[in-house]
């Protein structure tokens, strides 16, 4: 132990590392920021696996009115059972027990269950960063306000907040007695409504957060500065302060972007989020579960498709945070800094 | 919190729809049912009225009815509240045990292929939806399990693959030069290869338990391990008490074997019986005395809960060829729906087991999910904790390895545990909705689900008001907590 201590010592004090180095020709955070991201293997090749994931399934089913290159477009349409339901070349995901095709069910439900991500993310970015700048740095009574409301916000869990929402949303319409046609019109946006509803739920933590980035910073010199400089509050929250923080939001949005794929999945499999004629990786498993032990590719597909997402955003989301975080340092594997412990001690 | 009540109230009374089914049928006399319902329910009333008449009563003690099934919620809650508790309890504990004690080894072997090894396997676990886990577990290890249990054929590939992994696993936990690295491996494969071996040959699986020679085993283990962690091998007599604890402990077997058998025992009994260990461990530690007393007391008490602990499973897993013959389970004893087989009138040994094995499925779903970021949260604090000065300072003033992390370092890493295990807790509680659902505990969680689904607003309000108002304890409870541990934090409030 004492010698690997010695070892470690020595290997940390040499410092041979590269962005060390070059931070002496002076980087500027965000260089530093993008070549210690660039260099995190784990976040980059989530990062691609992540991006092969969504152009596959946008490029299967097509966006919009423009098709795909998958030969089954409709995901509800039944096709004649081949090999049983079992995987088949025609059917590489297999078929359910009306012979409904699994690969363009679960790329649609790829394809929602992203949507969803980014709308969450989007709609979490603007509330909690506009809820926390506001709070931090105006303080006084109008914080007081503000985070009355996060604490109201985040004393439930979110699944519940969520169920009640999912349920508002699909609930709603009918209730006030409108027409069948908007009403069809809302379940087909039900995901875009879903997403947004999710993300009002979701910003009371990232809030906090940026909130308490704004009352660090905004006693710092250089918003003083600024302030004697003549700038508008606006231009110093948004130029000032918002630049300084976004190493934060970026990682929180994304962290949370992870969470969110797995709460929306897992409302959709209690019947709570998106449901029929939308379909979502959670309400595929949902509807599926019971066939388990018939045709276990109903239901392999979808939650490994849920895990790929959910891990790969996990894994940039850490990457960011080790980019961003000046504290952290790429550290030499222990043979490599045995290595250049010997090569020190013979050098002397 | 009558903010919160109010404002869930509104958004509750919005989004259910008590008029959905009698909106679209067909019966004659629709409009009457719907002007009943709506009588009932008061629809022709404002929300703000409906709110102002649910919260009078709430605050009575009229938690209101179930609608649809005209049972009272006040009824319900009890019932429910404890169904759910005995789940998450369980599964946070177990979590935290597990998660702490792996966090900190992968953090003291940071950067090593341990480390990345626990890192990588805890984001998988945590990118996991418990809904897929629970129903994968349902449909496919429950099923393979019965099977197995019923006809216990070894998979050899999967025995050798097991015993491998676990060599690695302590491989990469006791770390070291390549020497020890092969020989921690090797021992280690053998012994878990030579346990499962002997479980699989030996017909235990069809007459489980762990009998004398197993608790001698057990004991004596237990004894050395919590003298090492705690105090030191060196600490002599701190060892010798616990290893005193561990012989009362095997001389005990027999006579509680007879005493279980002759008294119906309950879990008063079995907690008096507990708290009699401990203070026999304390006692004895107390006895041997020296200049460190408390040490050897703690080691005393800790040997005599887990040797009790021991006792208790033995004696449980004795009745399982008695449970796995009786009638009610139908030779498929691990279960997957309810928290316990329906009018199973048995002695309270086989009750236990029975909640046993429908409690282990759902505990392995909360806990894989929970047990990751429990890791990944000790492992972020450790390795704050263990780059401070004061740790430096320890190791410079020679204390040993030991000493430094678990007196110095684990201390203090664990303190913001204590901020985040109630809050958690709590989400545990809330995120039970899908164990609940899937395994079909009638907790807290089915309750909000049903209830939802059914459009009745009472029990949902219930569910809010109490998992919000224990929220806010939680919280409060977790400040004064951290307060109290952590004299540099200040709670004003």
């Amino acid at each position: 132990m004492n010698e690997e201590e010695l070892d470690y010592q020595a290997g940390e004090g040499r410092g041979d590392n590269a962005i060390e180095a070059k931070e002496t020709e002076g980087l500027s955070q965000g260089q530093i920021v993008w070549r210690k991201f660039t260099r995190h293997v784990g976040a980059m090749s989530a990062l691609g696996v992540l991006l092969a994931t969504a152009l596959f399934a946008i490029s299967a089913m097509g966006v919009g009115p423009i098709p795909g290159w998958w030969k089954y477009q409709d995901p509800e349409a039944t096709h004649p059972m081949e090999n049983g339901g079992a995987p088949s070349a025609n059917h590489p995901f297999g078929q359910d027990n009306i012979g409904v095709d699994n690969f363009a069910a679960v790329m649609t439900g790829v394809k929602t269950s992203l949507l969803i991500m980014v709308l969450i993310g989007v709609t979490t970015l603007i509330v909690g960063v506009s809820v926390g700048a506001l709070a931090g740095y105006y303080r006084g009574w109008l914080d007081n306000l503000l985070m009355r409301f996060t604490d109201l916000v985040i004393t439930l869990p979110t699944l519940v907040i969520g169920a009640v929402l999912g349920v508002m949303v699909s609930k709603a319409p009918g209730k006030l007695g409108w027409s069948d046609e908007s009403v069809q019109e809302v379940y087909r946006w039900m995901p875009v409504l879903l997403g947004i509803a999710l993300g009002l739920i979701l910003w009371p933590s990232l809030a906090r957060l940026v909130r308490g980035e704004f009352l660090a910073l905004r006693e710092r010199e250089f918003v003083d500065s600024a302030r004697v400089a003549g700038a508008s509050d606006l231009r110093i929250m948004l130029k000032h302060i918002l630049p300084n923080s976004v190493g934060v939001i970026i990682v929180n949005v994304t962290l949370l972007m992870s969470s969110a794929v797995v709460l929306e999945t897992a409302l959709s499999f209690l019947g709570f989020g998106v449901r029929s004629p939308n379909i979502s990786l959670g309400n595929l498993i949902s509807t599926n579960q019971g066939a388990f032990a018939t045709r276990p590719w109903l239901f392999w597909w979808p939650g490994l498709f849920i895990i790929i997402i959910a891990l790969t955003v996990n894994f940039i989301g850490d990457g960011l945070r080790d980019a961003f975080d000046p504290r952290t340092k790429k550290i030499p594997s222990i043979s490599k800094m045995r290595r250049s412990f010997a090569q020190f001690t013979k050098e002397q | 919190m009558f903010l919160l009540s109010f404002v869930s109230y509104i958004m509750v009374d919005f989004a259910i729809d008590p008029l959905e089914d009698l909106r679209a049928s067909t019966s004659p006399n629709k409009e009457q049912l719907i002007a009943n319902r709506s009588a009932m329910l008061m629809l022709d009333k404002s929300p703000l009225e409906r709110y102002w008449s649910w919260l009078i009563g709430f605050v009575q003690g009229d938690f209101g009815i179930a609608w649809q099934t005209q049972q009272k919620v006040g009824d319900m809650l009890p019932n429910a509240i404890s169904t759910s508790v005995s789940l998450v309890l369980m599964a946070t504990v177990l979590a935290i045990i597990l998660g702490v004690i792996v966090g900190v080894v992968s953090a003291l072997r940071q950067y090593t292929g341990f480390d990345y090894a626990i890192t990588f396997v805890s984001f998988v676990l945590y990118s996991l939806p418990v809904f897929w886990v629970a129903v994968l577990l349902k449909q496919y290890l429950a099923i393979g399990l019965n099977d197995f249990l019923a006809k216990p054929e070894p998979n050899w590939l999967l025995v050798a693959a097991g015993s491998i992994l676990c060599g690695l696993f302590w491989m990469g936990a006791i770390g070291g030069k390549p020497g020890r690295l092969a020989l921690v491996f090797a021992s280690a494969t053998a012994a878990t290869f030579a346990v499962v071996v002997f479980i699989l040959i030996s017909g235990w699986l069809d007459h489980p338990s762990i009998g004398i020679v197993g608790l001698s085993v057990i004991a004596i283990a237990s004894a050395i391990v919590v003298t090492m962690l705690f105090a030191g091998l060196a600490n002599r007599r701190a060892l010798y008490s616990a290893l005193t604890v561990a012989a009362i402990g095997i001389a005990l077997y027999y006579p509680l074997q007879w005493y279980f058998y002759f008294f119906e025992m309950d879990w008063l009994y079995i907690f008096e019986l507990l708290g009699a260990a401990i203070l026999v461990g304390l006692g004895v530690g107390w006895l041997f005395g020296g200049p460190d007393r408390a040490v050897s007391m703690r080691g005393g008490a800790l040997t005599a809960l887990l040797t009790s602990v021991v006792v208790f499973v033995d004696r449980v897993l004795q009745v399982y060829p008695q449970y796995y013959a009786s009638g009610k389970i139908r030779g498929r004893p691990i279960a997957t729906i309810g928290a316990e087989t329906p009018s199973l009138h048995a002695d309270f040994w086989t009750t236990q087991l029975d909640r046993f094995t429908h409690i282990l499925l759902p505990t392995i779903a909360l806990v894989l999910i929970s047990f990751a970021s429990y890791t990944r949260y000790q492992r972020g604090s450790m390795l704050e904790v263990m780059s401070q000065d004061y740790i430096r300072t320890a190791r410079a003033k020679g204390l040993s390895e030991r000493v430094v992390i678990m007196r110095h370092a684990l201390r203090n890493a664990l303190m913001p545990l204590t901020a985040i295990v109630p809050i958690d807790f709590l989400t545990l509680i809330g995120g039970a909705i899908i164990t609940e659902t899937i395994f079909g505990w009638s907790g807290m969680g089915k309750l909000f689900n049903d209830a939802l689904k059914a459009a009745e607003i009472d029990p949902v309000m219930a569910y809010i008001v109490l998992v919000g108002g224990v929220t806010m304890l939680a919280n409060i409870l977790a400040d004064f907590c951290y307060g109290l541990l952590d004299p540099r934090i200040r709670v004003n409030a």
